[in-house]
């Protein structure tokens, strides 16, 4: 079997087994577990959203918990306003409707990513990193001193958001949404690698140089993919705002970016499914490791200091081989 | 004569107390190979980098297709139809050369914000980069990623990407370096048979290939051209034999 053939076929068991635990914790009834798949999906839709900028286009964002957050925030808000029945302060009602929550999660979230990226893609490298972790954390701070929406304390949703047709408040039913819209980035994000803008975007990670010599800007390409990117994360940080039923300052840290950042690591860098992989590995660490020391952090560490050193591909390169380009 | 395709007036770039370039004039007319040549350190290299875009001069003007591009990057000079290959082949390592041509063909063909078609399967894209590299004789090596290319077949591909632009103007830097004599004889010819699609302006350190092709030869020495003329006169002036030439032969 060749490489990529195999990585059709661990990219099947990946998804039917985050299919298969939900089921099976359905029919078992153990609720817990289902929330767990939730939360899986939601952070490799997340993921997927920065595989977009760090994996195709190159571009170590060290500051995607600020789209996450947010996308998180505008979930929280919106409800916040509805239940309480006033407007916001531009005037504009609050609402429990998911595909405008949603929307806007996405589409604000896409217009920070589209500043801080015309702002920060002059820069590359340490730099770079640097001066995205700068921004999100002006944000991280700039909510933590917010009063009016919880500040430190954050912001609890006390009303899960609806979806048209859909018990949002099932576990079942909303974990079916979270892999529904996983799916369709999952799809978004395989579409984009393989179009003309994803060719311009992988070979500007490889060779910058020579693509403006084609007559491409790099600037133009990675910052519409830095949006897009930015927008993606936007909105999963609605979606897991919407699963935990909270939002809070911390959705913002730095240590959120630096878990996105690992799960992207952890399951292959730029690789489709690479993000459902890691968020399967962090999540299954979180739960089996946590139960017994505190320490599961240190853990995950060598882990991940082990796929950096040793499987470059992360887990999905170790399973299916290196990425070709036809 | 004609309208020059590529014209420099007065271009001068200094680093710190160094000026890598001296009121530089130059011009590339149609259907010519111009040469530029000369020892190293001389500012072959800056000047490329001037002629694409990527250095901008302290003075003087460069102007390419009657239009004044002095001011413009490196895309939009690419964009205009300058076609660059690099002395250090500079290519996409993880495509494979079919890639590399087609990602070439893309640009050619306007903005890359297409989100929607697969490339793989874009018939536009595909079937003119397999012409492009039968006819560099890369036929057999298109699916082989660049970067496991070897050292003649990567320079090869270099010119198959500048091909694929169809540019109005060609900026070839050293085709020929670490060709091999086999390599660099069919790449003579080919360069030969090249300048009536588009006129050349070739760096090159193969004194063989440089006489065998050029119209014109520039010497640039101490970022200053000493010299430029056919190539009987550039052989036959001293001052290129003192500065360069006698060097070289020697």
């Amino acid at each position: 079997m060749d490489s990529s053939a195999r990585e059709w076929v661990v990219n099947a068991v990946l998804l039917a087994a985050l299919f298969a635990v939900p089921l099976w914790a359905l029919l078992a009834d153990e609720p817990f577990y289902i929330t767990l798949a939730s939360r899986v999906a939601i952070l490799a839709l997340a993921a997927v959203g920065l595989n977009i900028a760090l994996g195709l286009g190159g571009m170590v964002s060290f500051g995607h918990a600020a789209y996450f957050g947010l996308g998180g925030y505008v979930a929280g808000v919106l409800a916040f306003h509805a239940f309480h029945g006033y407007p916001l302060a531009i005037g504009l009602p609050g609402t429990t409707s998911m595909p405008v929550i949603w929307a806007a999660a996405a589409g604000l979230s896409g217009l920070l990513a589209l500043a801080i990226g015309t702002l920060s893609l002059r820069t590359s490298g340490i730099f770079f990193i640097m001066i995205t972790l700068a921004f999100a954390q002006m944000l991280f701070y700039f909510a933590l001193s917010w009063p009016s929406y919880g500040g430190e304390d954050g912001l609890p949703i006390l009303i899960r958001n609806r979806f048209p047709g859909i018990n949002t408040m099932r576990p079942w039913e909303f974990f079916l949404l979270a892999y529904a819209v996983l799916l369709l980035a999952l799809g978004f994000f395989a579409m984009l690698r393989a179009s003309r803008f994803g060719a311009a975007l992988m070979a500007i990670r490889q060779n910058p140089d020579r693509v403006a010599a084609l007559g491409i800007s790099p600037f133009g390409v990675r910052l519409v993919a830095f949006a897009i990117s930015g927008a993606l994360t936007g909105l999963a940080g609605a979606m897991m705002a919407d699963l935990t039923r909270f939002v809070s300052p911390a959705m913002m840290a730095w240590t959120m970016s630096g878990e996105l950042i690992v799960i992207v690591i952890l399951g292959g860098v730029g690789r489709l499914f690479g993000p459902v992989a890691g968020a399967a590995i962090l999540v299954a660490f979180e739960v089996l490791f946590g139960g017994l020391t505190e320490h599961w952090q240190f853990w995950l560490g060598l882990v991940l200091l082990g796929v950096v050193l040793f499987a470059r591909g992360g887990l999905i390169g170790l399973l299916a081989g290196r990425a070709r380009h036809g | 004569m004609a309208e020059p395709v590529l014209k420099l007036e007065g271009v001068t770039r200094r680093f710190g107390a160094v000026t890598a370039a001296a009121d530089v004039n130059l011009t590339l007319f149609p259907g010519e190979i111009h040469a530029l040549i000369g020892p190293n350190g001389a500012g072959k290299t800056t000047l490329m980098a001037l002629i694409a875009g990527k250095l901008a001069p302290d003075a003087g003007r460069i102007t390419f297709r009657g239009r004044d591009v002095t001011a413009l990057s490196v895309a939009a000079r690419a964009r205009l139809g300058l076609g660059r290959s690099f002395q250090v082949s500079s290519l996409i390592p993880e495509y494979s050369a079919r890639r590399n041509v087609m990602l070439a063909l893309q640009a050619r063909a306007g903005h890359p914000y297409r989100f929607l078609f697969p490339v793989i399967r874009d018939r536009r894209l595909t079937e003119p980069a397999r012409q492009i590299l039968a006819r560099v004789g890369l036929a057999g090596r298109a699916s082989v990623p660049s970067a496991e290319l070897s050292h003649g077949e990567r320079r090869l591909l270099e010119i198959a990407v500048a091909l694929a632009l169809q540019p109005a103007a060609f900026l070839l830097d050293e085709p020929m370096a670490g060709m091999g004599l086999e390599g660099t004889r069919t790449l003579t010819a080919f360069l030969d048979r090249l300048r009536r699609e588009a006129p050349i302006l070739l760096v090159e350190h193969d004194m063989d290939a440089v006489f065998a092709l050029a119209d014109r030869v520039s010497v640039l020495a101490g970022g200053r051209i000493i010299a430029s003329g056919s190539v009987a006169e550039i052989r036959a002036d001293p001052e290129v034999r003192r500065a360069y030439l006698g060097e070289a032969a020697a």
